[in-house]
C-alpha cells in the first residue's frame, strides 16, 4: 500500500493555469451565491436538512427573533430519529416542536414515528439527495450524502438556522484529498474495513477543511449503500464531505425518483457526469490504497483513528454487539450479518442489538426472513433510531461495559458513560456475537439467504 | 460584540472532543443555561476536575491540536458561552467547531505549535490572557511575566465577531 503526495496548487495559481477541477469545485461555482472575502464562499442551498437534537434550539431563536420563517419548505427535510419513540419529558418536547414547526411552516417531507428512520439513511432513500446538490444539516455526518456526488456538510446549529430562514451557507474554498482504492477485496473485508483503514492513514484530523473524494476500481464496483459507508466517516477524519463520481451505480438508485426528469437511464448519466472532477484538476493530496491484503478492521481505542488488524484484537471479550447506525444500518449491511447469523445462535455471555436504519430496511429485512434469523440467533430487533449509536437510548452501556458495534464514533462514552466502543464491520459484529469475543469473518461460514 | 479575555485553563491534551466538552445525554436540553453545570463533564485529562474553581473561574481556554472533533453540536460553544469563556486558543481546531465559534461570535484563535507551548509554559502560574482584536495581538500575562503574541483570523470570521454572529451577518445581507 503506498501514500504519494502531490504538489499543491493556492486556488489562485490553479485557476490562471488550469481551468480542470475539481467536484467540489464544480459545485461551488455552481452554487455561488456570493464572496463576502476572499476564501470564503457564501453557498445555495438545495436541501437542507433537519433532526430533533439539533433544530429545536434554531427554530426557538427564530420565533425570538420574529423570523419564524423558511426559505422554501420544499428543500427542508425533516425527521426524528436519535430519540424515537421519545424517552422522557424533554424528548418529547423536542419531537413536539420539530411537529409544531414542520405544521406550521407547510414542510411536507416530515418524518414522525412509524414513518423515521436514521437521517443518513432515510433522507437518501427517499430520493432527496442528487449530484451536484449542496446538503447541509446539524449533524456531523452529514457528510454521508456525498456518496451521490453531492456536496454535503455537518454544520451548527446557527448555519442551520441561517440556512432555513435564507438557503444559504458558508464554506472556505474547498481542498480536495483523493483517495484512489484499488485491487479486490477479500471475502470478509467490507466498505467499513477500507474506510476505517482509510482513517488511520489519514489520522482524525488529516482531512480537516477538506473533501475526501473516494476513486477507484474498489469503490466504482461499490453499491451506493457501501459507498454511503465511505462517505459518512469523512468526518472522522476531519473532511468536510465525502464525496464519490455519480455513475451507473448512482442512476440505478435514483431512478425511481429520476425517471420523470431524463428520457432514459444513459441521458441522465451524461448529465450526472459533468460533475465528475476533470483530468488534470488540483488536489491537495492523492492517497493510492491498494485493499488486496486488506484484513478486517477494528479500533482498540477512543479515537476513530485507532484502527487494527483483526489479527491482533481477536478474541478480546465484549458485552454487547450493536449493529445498526447511518454507517451500516441498511439492507447490504443487514444481509452480510444474518448470512453470517443463519441457523446460529449468539454467545450467552453476549446481548446483540439490530437496528434496521428505516421502516423500508426494516421491511425488506423482514420480507426476506432476516429479522427471523436476528430473533432466532437471540439478537433484539430495535425500531429504526439512532438510540443506541449515541448512548442515548435503545442499548446504552453500563460503566465498564465493551461494545461491538457497527457505528462511527468510539469515543470515550460514546455508547453510555465509562463504556467502550470497538468500531467493525457488520459482518464482523455478526461473528463477534456468535464467539462472545472479537472474531475474524474470514474463520466462519457465510450460508446463503 | 462580547467581551474577550481573562484567566486561562490550560487543557493540555489534542483531539478533545465535543462529547467531552458536552456529554450528549445533555443534548435533550433545549436552553442553552441548562448546559452550565455540565462544561467538560466527561473530559479525560489527568487530574482534571470539571468543578474545581480555577474551571469555574476560566474565561479562556488554551489547549493542542483538533479542538472541538467530533459531533456538530453547537452546544460545546454554547457551554463555554454560559460559562463566559468566549475565546479558546489551540494549534488547530475541527472545522465545524470553529465555525460555530465564530458564527456566535465567539473566537477560535489558531496559533502554531511553537506559540502554543511558549503560552503552556505560563500554566500553574496563574495565567491570563487579553485580547486586543482591533490589532490582533493577545497577551499572556502571570507569575512568569507577560508576552504579546500576534494572532491572525480570516477576514470572514472577524466580520462575524464584528456583526455578532452569522444570523446577524446573513440577515443584514442575503
Ligand atoms: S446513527 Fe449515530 S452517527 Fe448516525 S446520525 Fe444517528 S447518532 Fe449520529
Amino acid at each position: 500500500m503506498s501514500i504519494q503526495r502531490v504538489k499543491t496548487l493556492n486556488p489562485h495559481e490553479r485557476k490562471v493555469i488550469n481551468m480542470a477541477m475539481t467536484l467540489a469545485e464544480k459545485i461551488f461555482r455552481s452554487h455561488l451565491r456570493d464572496e463576502p472575502f476572499p476564501g470564503t464562499k457564501v453557498l445555495s442551498i438545495d436541501v437542507v436538512l433537519c433532526h430533533e437534537i439539533t433544530t429545536p434550539i434554531a427554530i426557538n431563536d427564530l420565533v425570538a427573533r420574529g423570523k419564524d420563517r423558511v426559505f422554501d419548505p420544499e428543500k427542508i427535510k425533516v425527521v426524528i430519529d436519535h430519540v424515537t419513540p421519545a424517552k422522557d419529558t424533554k424528548t418529547a418536547l423536542q419531537g413536539k416542536i420539530m411537529r409544531d414547526w414542520a405544521r406550521r411552516q407547510n414542510i411536507r417531507d416530515f418524518f414522525d414515528i412509524g414513518r423515521n428512520g436514521v437521517c443518513h439513511a432515510i433522507f437518501p432513500e427517499k430520493g432527496f439527495i442528487r449530484p451536484g446538490y449542496t446538503v447541509i444539516m446539524g449533524d456531523s455526518h452529514t457528510c454521508t450524502h456525498g456518496a451521490f456526488g453531492a456536496f454535503a456538510a455537518g454544520v451548527g446549529t446557527t448555519d442551520l438556522e441561517v440556512g432555513i430562514l435564507k438557503g444559504v451557507c458558508s464554506f472556505r474554498d474547498p481542498e480536495t484529498i483523493r483517495i484512489n482504492v484499488n485491487g479486490t477485496l477479500s471475502e470478509g473485508v467490507y466498505a467499513k474495513d477500507v474506510i476505517l483503514y482509510v482513517i488511520k492513514l489519514l489520522t482524525v484530523n488529516g482531512a480537516t477543511d477538506c473533501v475526501m473524494e473516494f476513486q477507484g476500481d474498489v469503490v466504482k464496483a461499490m453499491s451506493m449503500e457501501s459507498r454511503m459507508t465511505l462517505c459518512n466517516m469523512a468526518i472522522e477524519a476531519g473532511g468536510t464531505s465525502g464525496v464519490c463520481m455519480p455513475d451507473e451505480v448512482t442512476v440505478d438508485y435514483l431512478w425511481p425518483f429520476i425517471s420523470g426528469d431524463y428520457a432514459e437511464k444513459p441521458a441522465a448519466l451524461a448529465d450526472f457526469k459533468k460533475w465528475w472532477s476533470d483530468e488534470g484538476c488540483s488536489y491537495k493530496k492523492v492517497i493510492d490504497v491498494d485493499v488486496s491484503d486488506l484484513e478486517p478492521q477494528v479500533t482498540v481505542g477512543y479515537k476513530p483513528d485507532e484502527a487494527k488488524n483483526i489479527s491482533e484484537v481477536e478474541g478480546t471479550p465484549v458485552d454487547q454487539i450493536y449493529i445498526g447506525s447511518c454507517t451500516n444500518g441498511r439492507l447490504e449491511d443487514l444481509r452480510v450479518a444474518a448470512a453470517y447469523l443463519k441457523g446460529k445462535l449468539i454467545s450467552p455471555m453476549v446481548r446483540g442489538i439490530v437496528s434496521p436504519a428505516t421502516p423500508k430496511i426494516f421491511r425488506q429485512a423482514d420480507e426476506e426472513g432476516i429479522i427471523s434469523i436476528f430473533m432466532d440467533a437471540g439478537f433484539c430487533v430495535t425500531n429504526p433510531t439512532c438510540g443506541a449509536c449515541l448512548g442515548m437510548s435503545s442499548g446504552v452501556l453500563a460503566p465498564g461495559e465493551v461494545c461491538a458495534s457497527t457505528t462511527n464514533r468510539n469515543f470515550s462514552g460514546r455508547m453510555g458513560k465509562g463504556g467502550m466502543v470497538h468500531l467493525l464491520s457488520p459482518a464482523m459484529a455478526a461473528v463477534t456475537a456468535i464467539e462472545g469475543k472479537i472474531a475474524d469473518p474470514r474463520k466462519f461460514r457465510k450460508e446463503t439467504l | 460584540m462580547k467581551t474577550y479575555g481573562g484567566k486561562v485553563l490550560f487543557l493540555d491534551r489534542s483531539d478533545i472532543n465535543t462529547d467531552e466538552i458536552i456529554p450528549a445525554k445533555y443534548l435533550t436540553e433545549i436552553s442553552k443555561e441548562a448546559l452550565k453545570p455540565h462544561m467538560l463533564e466527561d473530559l479525560k485529562l489527568e487530574g482534571f476536575h470539571a468543578q474545581d474553581a480555577a474551571v469555574r473561574e476560566a474565561k479562556v481556554i488554551v489547549t493542542r491540536a483538533n479542538f472541538g472533533c467530533g459531533s456538530s453540536r453547537e452546544h460545546a460553544p454554547w457551554v463555554f458561552d454560559v460559562n463566559d469563556i468566549n475565546v479558546v486558543i489551540a494549534s488547530s481546531f475541527a472545522r465545524i467547531f470553529r465555525q460555530n465559534m465564530f458564527n456566535c461570535g465567539m473566537l477560535a484563535i489558531e496559533l502554531p505549535e511553537a506559540v502554543i507551548r511558549e503560552i503552556f509554559e505560563h500554566k500553574g502560574a496563574d495565567a491570563s490572557i487579553a485580547i486586543d482584536f482591533e490589532k490582533d495581538i493577545l497577551t499572556v500575562t502571570s507569575l512568569k511575566g507577560a508576552k504579546a503574541f500576534p494572532y491572525q483570523l480570516a477576514e470572514f470570521d472577524k466580520a462575524l465577531v464584528k456583526a455578532g454572529g452569522w444570523v446577524e451577518f446573513a440577515d443584514a445581507r442575503y
